[in-house]
């Protein structure tokens, strides 16, 4: 007989469950300004180091160190900071007005702030996005209406979206910001698509796609990185490592043997990890992507290391797979608090204006949801717009839709 | 006995090759094995092997001969106990041999009022679509549909050409054909093979206000796409309130090839048409391939074209006129009758109007409603005609339970229930995954003593 050994099954298993202490000792950490800016015409075999890193710009005290730092204006960094604690505002009420049942359905993106908020800010205004769950500040940064969003989640009658999406789901073509994927990564080869037809246009305008650790494991993100590097198109494609894909802990994607950022090297593309909780890193890291683009140099692939505060939606509870202090331990700190420290020191910010701010924009968010929660519910008895729903299947409603509208009205 | 040896087919969808070279002369005696001639094609070259004992009669097609179409008889062979039977009839034994057609009837389209009726008395009905005094051309579908998508290119920049092999090769099955010389490598894309991934790329195109074509090499590969065709093409417009359009067309032969298996022959019809935000639509002729190709490059909204890969290579008149238009969600009637009324699309109209042919000598008159058009589906021609002729056989390629024909019957007993002089019936490919072997792929199929069966059945004769 061999003297062989029984082969065992590797699971991938989080350091820590609930009731253990939170351990992020697996998480390598680079010293912030460690990390080398190439020139953005590097060859990509060049700096495959910048897969394994993480760049950083803002230190522990709160300054802006090394090559990466975006040099902004404290203007930016304060539009920034609004922002950033809008969003933060506008997702607690909606989180609460789910819990009361005004809505089905809630997605917060607390935690993740800088990533929407500090992208959007990196990127032209006219530029596309097609985002996965958690990037309404891209929305909020571009000046889309609070009111608008809450009708969506609402499904009210002035939805914009007419009642077709899930909470959370927004689209607006003018803020060029379109969701549909909710069965994750399909925006990843569009973003692509949308970004090649504007190299074919020969227009200026790139795109920029997101999906998370867990969706990695998709198909669609594969063939989006294929024709990325084949066609060179003129893309974004972001990687959202909030380390957990509702239960499923990012080893569970590939995380454990390799970085997602890495995964850009087998296709030739270039790969930026950044702190996704450092708004300068987060800015500087997008307009390095975006300036590639625009010059004709092709896609890069960034992966966000964040990590995600609260729950995946409204329908889990993170307390039953996760410690549920681990938010409070994640070695890389808060968006909000990191720009606010940061603004502090640069002598432009204080405690006193931060609670200001902050009642301005719960008052305005609270002002959005009257004028939302007063608007008539689609398909109550006041509403005109329940035939609406055979509207939009085609460009022109054919007649047999027209006709079952009919019936419906009776 | 003399035996015709028949130009081969070096693969299922060779229709033609060049007689490179004889090995024997009349009067060499040849045994089974004995390579006899050379054929090529620009693919491939093979030996021709004799089958059958015998001493070479004559050779029908000289050596250099090109554009031989596939069984043509090429040689003659005595056999050698040849009782002096009869002559053999069939096969002139020209070197220009006319071309066999394989599979469909050549039905005589509109509008050719001098030929004469094979069977049944003027069975076609006045093709109102042609105008009059409109010229009419032979073509062949596959150069229909590259012509419109040449046209479609040459009037919109905003339309171009992705998918495998499409450009250097000029397509799997040669639809794309110069298409890269007009158009350049912007236009016509040669994509990773990757039928998802190209698939979301044409939607993230058209989101961006282009028109893509998207070429399945086969609707069979199209499979892995179905997640972007259904959840994102087909939902885009509607789910997002109308903002974003998605004008993509996806194109590219579908149903049952010939002695491909059970991944490679299937019918998606039914499958497309039922889903709410596509179109989709199935041509016959060249006139139709080409006509609605262009009007599915036009449309606004993602549009699904079954094309079939058995007809490309068949000819059809079609009107030479500028800028042939046939619009999306019209049936057609293609043969007048008054006894039966038979729908089918692509491939299955052939068979039914040969049917109808066969049926005509029985004494039963046929109508054949050609559906065109799947989703919207053009019930009212069908219903039409069930309230004159009362009875109603179906006819499709794909499989029966859920199926269009299943779609068409339910409509028919809605709007003419009463009209109904028997239950309707319907024809399809057997409940099973296509098997390889040839005479087990064609008990499978439909055909057309399935059809003259069923129609004599609801006819009670």
């Amino acid at each position: 007989m061999k003297n062989s050994r029984a082969l065992s099954l590797h699971v991938p298993e989080p350091r820590t469950r609930p009731g253990d202490a939170p351990d992020f000792s697996g998480v390598d950490v680079s010293r912030p300004g460690a990390v080398p800016r190439p020139d953005i015409a590097t060859d990509p075999r060049e700096i495959r180091d910048l897969a394994y890193g993480l760049i950083r710009v803002l230190d522990d005290h709160g300054e802006a160190v090394g090559p990466w730092d975006p040099r902004l204006d404290a203007d930016v960094l304060l539009a920034g900071l609004k922002a950033m604690m809008l969003t933060r505002a506008y997702d607690d009420r909606m989180y609460r007005a789910q819990r009361q049942g005004k809505t089905s359905f809630f997605m917060k993106s607390r935690g993740e702030e800088a990533v929407a908020v500090a992208q959007a800010m990196a990127l032209d205004r006219d530029d596309m996005c097609f985002p996965t769950y958690r990037q309404q500040g891209l929305l909020i940064a571009r000046g889309y209406p609070l009111i608008q969003m809450m009708n969506q989640v609402y499904s009210n009658e002035r939805d914009p979206m007419k009642g077709r999406q899930l909470p959370s789901m927004y689209s607006s073509r003018e803020t060029g910001f379109f969701s549909i994927s909710g069965n994750l990564g399909t925006q990843f080869s569009q973003a692509v698509g949308w970004a090649m037809a504007s190299a074919y246009k020969g227009d200026t305008r790139i795109a920029s796609g997101w999906i998370g650790d867990g969706a990695t494991a998709e198909a669609d993100f594969h063939h989006a990185l294929t024709f990325a590097s084949v066609y060179r198109a003129p893309v974004i494609l972001n990687i959202v490592n909030n380390q957990w894909a509702i239960s499923s802990f990012q080893g569970l994607a590939g995380g454990e043997a390799t970085t997602f950022a890495a995964r850009a090297i087998g296709y030739g593309l270039p790969a930026l990890r950044v702190d996704g909780n450092d708004f300068l890193a987060v800015h500087a890291a997008t307009a390095w992507a975006a300036e590639r683009a625009r010059a004709n140099l092709g896609a890069t692939v960034i992966e966000l290391f964040t990590y995600r505060a609260e729950s995946h939606s409204t329908s889990d509870d993170p307390s039953r797979y996760r410690p549920a202090d681990e938010a409070e331990r994640w070695p890389l700190g808060d968006p909000v608090a990191r720009l606010a420290q940061h603004l502090t020191v640069l002598g432009c910010w204080s405690q006193e204006r931060q609670a200001a701010q902050q009642k301005a924009l719960d008052d305005l968010v609270r002002a959005a949801q009257r004028e939302a929660e007063a608007v008539p519910a689609l398909g109550s008895k006041s509403s005109s717009r329940v035939t609406d729903m055979f509207d939009d299947v085609y460009a022109e409603t054919p007649w047999h839709l027209r006709q079952q509208a009919r019936e419906l009205e009776g | 006995m003399s035996i015709d040896v028949l130009m081969p087919a070096l693969s299922p969808t060779m229709e033609e090759g060049t007689l490179a070279k004889w090995h024997v002369k009349p009067g060499d005696k040849v045994s089974s094995g004995d390579v006899i001639a050379e054929i090529e094609t620009d693919k491939a070259t093979m030996e021709v092997e004799a089958v059958d004992e015998g001493v070479v009669e004559a050779l029908l097609v000289p050596e250099g001969s090109e554009e031989v179409k596939v069984n043509t008889p090429i040689a003659r062979l005595s056999g050698e106990s040849a009782p002096a039977a009869a002559p053999q009839p069939a096969a002139a034994p020209q070197a220009a041999p006319a071309p066999q057609a394989v599979a469909a009837p050549a039905p005589t389209p509109a509008a050719e009022p001098a030929k004469p009726a094979p069977v049944a008395a003027a069975p076609v009905a006045a093709d109102p679509e042609v105008p009059a005094g409109a010229k009419l051309v032979k073509i062949s579908v596959r150069d229909a549909l590259r012509d419109a998508m040449a046209e479609e290119m040459r009037r919109d920049d905003g339309v171009f050409l992705m998918g495998e092999e499409v450009a250097q090769y000029q397509g799997a099955y040669k639809v794309s054909r110069d298409l890269l010389q007009e158009f350049g490598a912007r236009r016509v894309i040669d994509t990773p093979i990757t039928e998802h991934g190209f698939t979301g790329l044409g939607v993230g195109a058209a989101m961006a206000g282009l028109k893509p074509i998207v070429e399945f090499m086969t609707f069979n590969f199209a499979m892995q796409a179905m997640d972007q065709i259904i959840n994102s093409a087909a939902k885009s417009h509607y789910m997002s309130g109308g903002q974003l359009h998605c004008q993509v067309v996806f194109r590219g032969p579908n149903g049952p090839a010939a002695r491909v298996a059970a991944q490679h022959s299937q019918d998606y019809s039914a499958w497309y048409a039922n889903v709410p935000g596509l179109k989709v639509v199935a041509p016959y002729d060249a006139a139709d391939a080409k006509g609605l190709l262009k009007a599915a490059i036009r449309d606004p909204n993602p549009v699904v074209f079954l094309e079939h890969e058995m007809l490309y290579g068949h000819e059809f008149d079609i009107p030479d006129v500028p800028d042939w238009i046939v619009p999306i969600g019209k049936a057609k009637v293609r043969r007048v009758g008054k006894d039966v009324t038979l729908t089918a699309h692509s491939r299955m109209v052939g068979l039914a109007l040969e049917a109808a042919d066969k049926l005509a000598g029985e004494g039963i008159e046929a109508e054949v409603i050609d559906l065109r058009t799947l989703r919207p589906l053009d019930h009212e021609t069908i219903v039409e005609s069930v309230k004159k002729t009362n009875r109603l056989v179906t006819v499709e390629e794909g499989w029966g339970p859920m199926g269009v024909g299943a779609e068409v019957v339910a409509r028919v007993i809605e709007h003419a229930f009463d009209y109904l002089d028997a239950p309707p019936l319907r024809v399809h490919q057997e409940d099973v995954p296509m098997p390889y072997a040839a005479n087990l792929e064609a008990l499978a199929l439909p055909s057309v003593d399935k059809i003259v069966s069923a129609a004599k059945a609801v006819c009670y004769k």
